[in-house]
Order: structure tokens, then C-alpha cells, then sequence
């Protein structure tokens, strides 16, 4: 039933590197989610633009923010698995000798 | 009442039921109980989290709202999924490390405080009951329709099925119920979608053949020296109701003989004279009898359902448009030229009757498809804050969930933890995007319920057959079934093991502590019961704005800072989650909204807002900064 055998977590070596990236990533989010907020509080209208194919800016910002998610998540998750094999196979041959 | 309905939704109540009993025999151990023995594979526990997440509210509640009041239903869709990127890039790792079975776990880590315990076992006994009761009403809302049951019974079911589920097989079934039911709302939401864009769009919806459109009637009236004549009609009152006139009229022949009910209408000016249109209505006399369009309410008279396009960009009369692409369905509601037929509603005393009004009101689609018309972001600074206040509660709330946070703890590592949010983001947007096509389906194809607009998105896929309908209501139930069993696991776990076993000491075998658990998830889920039968009749998802408020501010700033500010002290956590909680639930409390609850004029209410997270997560901020400057010393001695 897709269960995976419950392990026990060695010492991961790139959790500083990991809460750096979260954090830009989050932060970078956060600014453009908060564009969103303001536009929508200074200039509501704005939102009746048409961006394209008839779809205005609210549609296109809304699902804009969706899919924008979806590729820092994915992004992200390859920052971390990249490192995450760097530096503990790293550190664990290092200390394997 | 279908047969295939009661078919299906018996087979996804008996499917989740037997789920429960395999698993049973895999939570005997407190880990087994609390946090699926923390071996699910992480792609099942990203569709799962989706199960927990896409709860009543965003299926029932964000489509409903969509389908009343356009964009700012989807407002709703951006918050929620935002708020997995606060989960994923700032949470899901640490929750993973420093947690074993609850959200207090992961806070006390460093501590082992007596304050955490108790004050993060009560929030997240706080957090899940508020997020019970909008589940527990979406319950009740589809019991009606699907097996001609009353709202208290569908409630009734509700509870007795999760408490079931709970009590026997704990994290584990949760688990498997969630994945299964999150993967199928996908799925089924996927085809109702396409159904919609397969129908196209049409002035006169009549559901495929199905269901006759009917045109409403207007009358044109005159008036002279004040006095109103309508031909055909007996004028019998006038009314004022905040700015809508409504006039009661009756139909009566060329002897004033009557020839059909009294009915209210809405009095429009037009360049023509005066213009009456027709409205929907119900009465509770004084023995309680409830009329409807002028009738005693029955199974077969209830109210109509609306929502119709009365303009495609520009053309009225009978116009259609075949099938159409997902750009160009979007493009044709949200044209400036378009025009929708949207109704809204007033309530006063009429003699010593209570009467409801629906009235149509014709809105452009550029309004439609902008925020504004249930969120004033154009209006006065309070609506502007309220609005703000909303959008950041759903971004900082989903983070600190309890529901959400125990999930993390049910898979082997916090590389796991990482890669199933990542899941959960690719199936929850996914669904967030269909949302939007659900509800404006619903709002252009007369499927709208006046009384329930909760029911919007099942009912649009009754328009489409009974199997659909069927199909998406069994899962609509079995998505509240997941969404309160993991509710409940989470409670279960603050009761038996944040507040008995850490907080008080009580020496427990881990048999012990599973048969507590069990016992608490018996009277959380009595509680919501009870509270779902109170909550009736409000959108699901207006109610989970609140929990995420809660939440956000009674847990999140607490999370952040240990995660981030090394001179965080327990006291200071303690103090933050209780001056969130304060804070949060004051503002709910003297809101307009529940001023209504109460029976009393939303106007008397003490605060003119109802939308806390723009105060209270603040306010728990600078309180965990305050607290924990003042007590850093005696952390040192400590």
C-alpha cells in the first residue's frame, strides 16, 4: 500500500542552505502576492484590463499566482535535493574515512 | 431522492468505513494512532494533504460564492494555495524535525514548557473546532438534496461516520480516506469543467434539453399623484427596504376578482416609467408555517433556482455559443458587454410575518470577473482593510493548520515532508483553477440555490445528469467525511496527548493513550455536531476565513519565531498564542455577522469589521517579542 519502511533521519548538512533559499523564495512570493493585494485596494479597475486572449488582469494575475507556486515549489525542491546529495554524501565519506 | 445517488453515496460511506477497519489494526501504537506510523510514502501524502485541504469550503463553499458574487469567491482559491507556499518554504522541514504526533510537539522542542503544552493544545483545539463548523454545515447542505434528509440529519451522519472512522483507525485511515477522496474531487471536478465548456454558454441555460427555460416577467407601471396602477394587478403595499422598493401585489380580473397569490415585486424607474420585476420569496407566519412564491412550502414548491447570462458580449435574445475553449469561457463572462442576471436578497417584518426577498440585479461581466462585489476593495477604508485583513489570514493560516501540521509528522523523513507539499501544491492549484470554471458555470446555467448557495457546484453537475450529480455529491461528502476525521485526529491528539499525557503528567501506556484519544475524538466530535446544527445556512467558506484567522494568529507567529529569533523564550510562545486567540476570536465575536447570529441588527454590532488577521497577527507578533525580551534572563538562570 505504497508504504515506505520508517527510517531513522542521519544528520542532514544542508538545512542552512535550504532555510536560506526557503526564505528568498518566500519572500519573493510574499511581494508579488502582496502586489496583487494592492492593486486590487489602490486600483480596483485596473483589474478590468485585458492582458490577453480577453482574459483581464484579475484572471490573469489570480491564476498567474497559482502556477507561479507551483514553479518556485519545483525549483525549490531541485535546490534541495541537488545539495541535500551534495553535501551529505560529502560528509558522509568524509567521515566514512 | 435518486436511487444511483443513495447507491453511490452508500458505497463511499461503506468504502470508508471498511478503509477504517483494515487499518484499525495498524493503530494500536500511539504512533501508529497519532501519526500513521510516520511511513506514508510521500506522493500519497502530498494527495492526501490535498484531501485534508480541499474541504467543504473550497468545493462547496469557494463555488458557491463564485456563483453569487463572481471573483471574490476566487479570492478565496488564491489565498488558500498561497498559504502552501508560507507551508513548504518556511514549515514543512523543521515541523518535521522537531515534532512527533501534534503542533505542540514541534513548538515545546526546545522547551519542554508547561505554557506551550497547554496553550498550543487548546489553540489547536480552538483552530479545529472553528474549522469543524463550516465542514459540519456543508454536510448538512448536501444531505437535502441527495437524500431528501433535513440539514440536522446530514450533520447527525457526518458525525457519527468520522467519529467512527477516528475512533477505530486514527492517522492511518484518515490518511488513505484523504487520498482517495482528494484524488477523485480532482478527477471529478476535471469533468464536470469540461462538461461546462462542452455546453457552452447560452441565454436561456435550460440544462441540455432538460429543464424548460423560463423567461422572468416584467410589468410596466404607472403612477399618479402617487398612487401605483398596474394593469392586471391589485396594489396592496409598498416597501422600502434599505433602498430596494418592493412592491406586494395580486393578480386580480376585470372585477377585482383575485386570480393568484400575493407576490412581491422590485420597483425599478426605467426611461419607459416604472418597471416591476418579478422576485422570489418566502414567509414564516406565526405558527411557524413557512410559504414560498406565495404557496405553503412543500417538496415540490421551493424556491427556483437562478443565474443566467442576459447579454453575450452585447447580444440579448437567444443566443449560444457552443462549445468554447477555457480562454475564450472566461473572456465572454468577464466582457464588458455581457450581462448578468445575479439576485440578492432582503429580509424584514411584514405584519407579523417574516419575509425574504430575492431580486434579480443585472451586473457587467467586467464587474463579474473583478474583485469588489462582496469585498469593497473600492470603498471605504474599513472595507479596504477588511479585504486586506482576509487575504492575509489565508496566506498566513494554511501554515498553521493543526490538520495540516500533523501530516508532516506521517512521513519518514523531512525530505518527505518537502516533496509532499510539493504534491499538495500541483493538485490543490489544479483544483483551485477549476474552481473558477465551476462557480461562473453554475452562475450562467440556472443552477443556483437562493436559499443555500453551497450546493452551487453540485447542483451544476446535476445539470449534466444524475450520475455526475451523484458521483460529485458522494465525494463532496466523502471530502467532508476526510476533512473532520482529520480535525478530529488532531484534537484528539491536543486532548490525550498534549493536555493529559505532556501538560499534566499523567502516567500512560501507549494503549492508554490511543483509548483517550479515541474518547476525545467521541466528544470533539459531539461538539461539532451540535455546532453544525447551530451554523446553518452560511457560506462554508466565509466561516473557514475565520479558522484561518485563528489560526494564523494564534500559531503561526509562534512557529516563525522559534524557527528565526534565537531570543524566543517559551513564555513568550505562550503569550503570543494566547493573545492571537484572544485577539482573533474577540473581533469574530463582535463582528457584524455575528451580530446577526445572535438575532440582533449587524448595524448595533460594537465593530464595524469582521476579518481579524490584519490586527491579531500582528498583535501576537510584537507580544512574542515583548514577552520573550522581558523573560530572557530568567531563560539564562534556567
Amino acid at each position: 500500500m505504497l508504504h515506505e519502511p520508517a527510517v531513522v533521519e542521519g544528520k542532514d548538512y544542508a538545512i542552512g542552505y535550504k532555510m536560506r533559499v526557503g526564505v528568498i523564495m518566500f519572500v519573493l512570493y510574499a511581494l508579488v502576492y502582496a502586489g496583487f493585494v494592492i492593486i486590487n485596494v489602490s486600483n480596483p479597475v485596473k483589474m478590468e484590463s485585458i492582458v490577453f486572449s480577453g482574459l483581464n488582469l484579475a484572471v490573469v494575475y489570480g491564476f498567474g499566482l497559482i502556477i507561479f507556486a507551483l514553479i518556485l515549489a519545483l525549483i525549490y525542491n531541485g535546490l534541495c535535493t541537488k545539495k541535500e546529495a551534495l553535501l551529505n554524501k560529502k560528509t558522509e565519506s568524509k567521515e566514512g574515512r | 431522492m435518486e436511487i444511483l445517488s443513495v447507491v453511490l453515496f452508500v458505497f463511499i460511506v461503506l468504502l470508508v468505513l471498511v478503509l477504517s477497519w483494515f487499518f484499525a489494526r495498524r493503530s494500536k501504537s500511539a504512533s501508529g494512532y497519532f501519526a500513521a506510523g510516520g511511513n506514508i510514502h510521500w506522493s500519497v501524502n502530498g494527495i492526501a494533504f490535498a484531501g485534508d485541504y480541499l474541504s467543504a469550503a473550497s468545493f462547496l463553499g469557494i463555488c458557491g460564492m463564485i456563483a453569487t458574487v463572481g471573483y471574490d469567491g476566487f479570492l478565496y482559491s488564491i489565498g488558500y494555495l498561497a498559504g502552501w507556499i508560507v507551508a513548504l518554504f518556511v514549515i514543512a522541514e523543521p515541523m518535521k524535525r522537531m515534532g512527533k504526533y501534534t503542533f505542540a510537539d514541534a513548538l515545546d522542542s526546545k522547551y519542554n514548557s508547561k505554557s506551550i503544552q497547554l496553550t498550543a493544545a487548546i489553540s489547536t483545539l480552538i483552530v479545529s473546532i472553528c474549522y469543524l463548523i463550516p465542514q459540519m454545515v456543508g454536510a448538512g447542505s448536501l444531505v437535502t438534496p441527495l437524500l431528501g434528509l433535513p440539514h440536522a440529519a446530514g450533520v447527525v451522519i457526518v458525525g457519527s461516520i468520522v467519529i467512527f472512522i477516528v475512533a477505530t483507525a486514527g492517522m492511518t485511515s484518515t490518511t488513505y480516506v484523504q487520498f482517495l477522496k482528494g484524488g477523485l474531487l480532482v478527477i471529478f471536478s476535471l469533468v464536470l469543467v469540461f462538461s461546462v465548456m462542452s455546453r457552452g454558454i447560452s441565454t436561456k441555460p435550460d440544462q441540455g434539453g432538460k429543464v424548460p427555460f423560463q423567461k422572468s416577467v416584467e410589468l410596466t407601471a404607472m403612477e399618479s399623484d402617487g398612487v401605483m396602477q398596474v394593469d392586471g394587478f391589485k396594489v396592496l403595499d409598498e416597501k422600502d427596504i434599505a433602498g430596494v422598493v418592493l412592491v406586494k401585489m395580486v393578480p386580480v380580473d376585470s372585477n377585482q376578482n383575485l386570480t393568484g397569490p400575493v407576490a412581491w415585486w422590485k420597483k425599478m424607474k426605467s426611461p419607459d416609467g416604472i418597471q416591476l420585476c418579478e422576485t422570489q420569496f418566502f414567509n414564516i407566519n406565526a405558527n411557524g408555517e413557512k410559504w414560498i412564491n406565495g404557496a405553503p412550502a412543500s417538496e415540490e414548491n421551493q424556491l427556483l433556482q437562478v443565474g443566467t447570462i442576459t447579454k453575450i458580449r452585447g447580444k440579448a435574445g437567444d443566443v449560444e455559443t457552443g462549445p468554447v475553449g477555457p480562454f475564450k469561457f472566461l473572456a465572454i463572462i468577464g466582457d464588458k458587454n455581457s450581462e448578468i442576471k445575479r439576485w440578492k436578497s432582503v429580509s424584514f417584518e411584514d405584519g407579523d410575518e417574516q419575509a425574504t426577498v430575492y431580486y434579480p440585479v443585472l451586473t457587467s461581466g467586467n464587474t463579474i470577473m473583478r474583485p469588489g462585489l462582496k469585498f469593497k476593495v473600492g470603498g471605504t477604508g474599513i472595507e479596504r482593510m477588511e479585504f486586506i485583513s482576509l487575504m492575509l489570514a489565508l496566506f498566513f493560516g494554511t501554515a498553521a493548520l493543526p490538520h495540516i501540521l500533523i501530516r508532516y509528522y506521517t512521513v519518514p523523513s523531512a525530505a518527505c515532508a518537502r516533496k509532499s507539499t510539493i504534491v499538495a501544491i500541483a493538485a490543490i492549484g489544479f483544483f483551485y483553477i477549476l474552481t473558477m470554471y465551476m462557480g461562473l458555470g453554475a452562475m450562467v446555467n440556472k443552477v443556483v440555490n437562493l436559499a443555500d448557495n453551497n450546493m452551487s457546484a453540485p447542483l451544476l453537475a446535476k445539470s449534466f445528469g444524475t450520475f455526475l450529480f451523484s458521483m460529485i455529491s458522494a465525494i463532496a461528502f466523502a471530502t467532508v467525511l476526510g476533512t473532520v476525521s482529520g480535525l478530529i485526529v488532531a484534537s484528539s491528539g491536543a486532548i490525550a496527548h498534549d493536555l493529559v499525557d505532556r501538560f499534566s503528567g499523567v502516567e500512560m501506556t501507549d494503549k492508554q493513550k490511543v483509548r483517550l484519544g479515541r474518547i476525545a475524538a467521541f466528544a470533539v466530535g459531539i461538539v461539532a455536531i451540535i455546532l453544525g446544527i447551530v451554523f446553518k445556512g452560511m457560506n462554508v467558506s466565509f466561516l473557514v476565513g475565520w479558522a484561518f484567522a485563528v489560526a494564523a494568529s494564534a500559531n503561526l507567529p509562534a512557529i516563525l519565531m522559534l524557527l528565526f529569533w534565537k531570543k524566543t523564550t517559551a513564555k513568550g510562545i505562550a503569550a503570543s498564542i494566547v493573545v492571537g486567540i484572544i485577539a482573533a476570536i474577540g473581533i469574530i465575536l463582535l463582528s457584524p455577522e455575528m451580530w446577526v447570529r445572535y438575532g440582533l441588527p449587524a448595524a448595533d454590532a460594537p465593530l464595524k469589521f469582521g476579518q481579524p488577521g490584519i490586527f491579531s497577527i500582528p498583535l501576537s507578533f510584537i507580544t512574542l517579542v515583548v514577552v520573550s525580551l522581558m523573560t530572557q534572563k530568567k531563560t539564562k538562570s534556567a
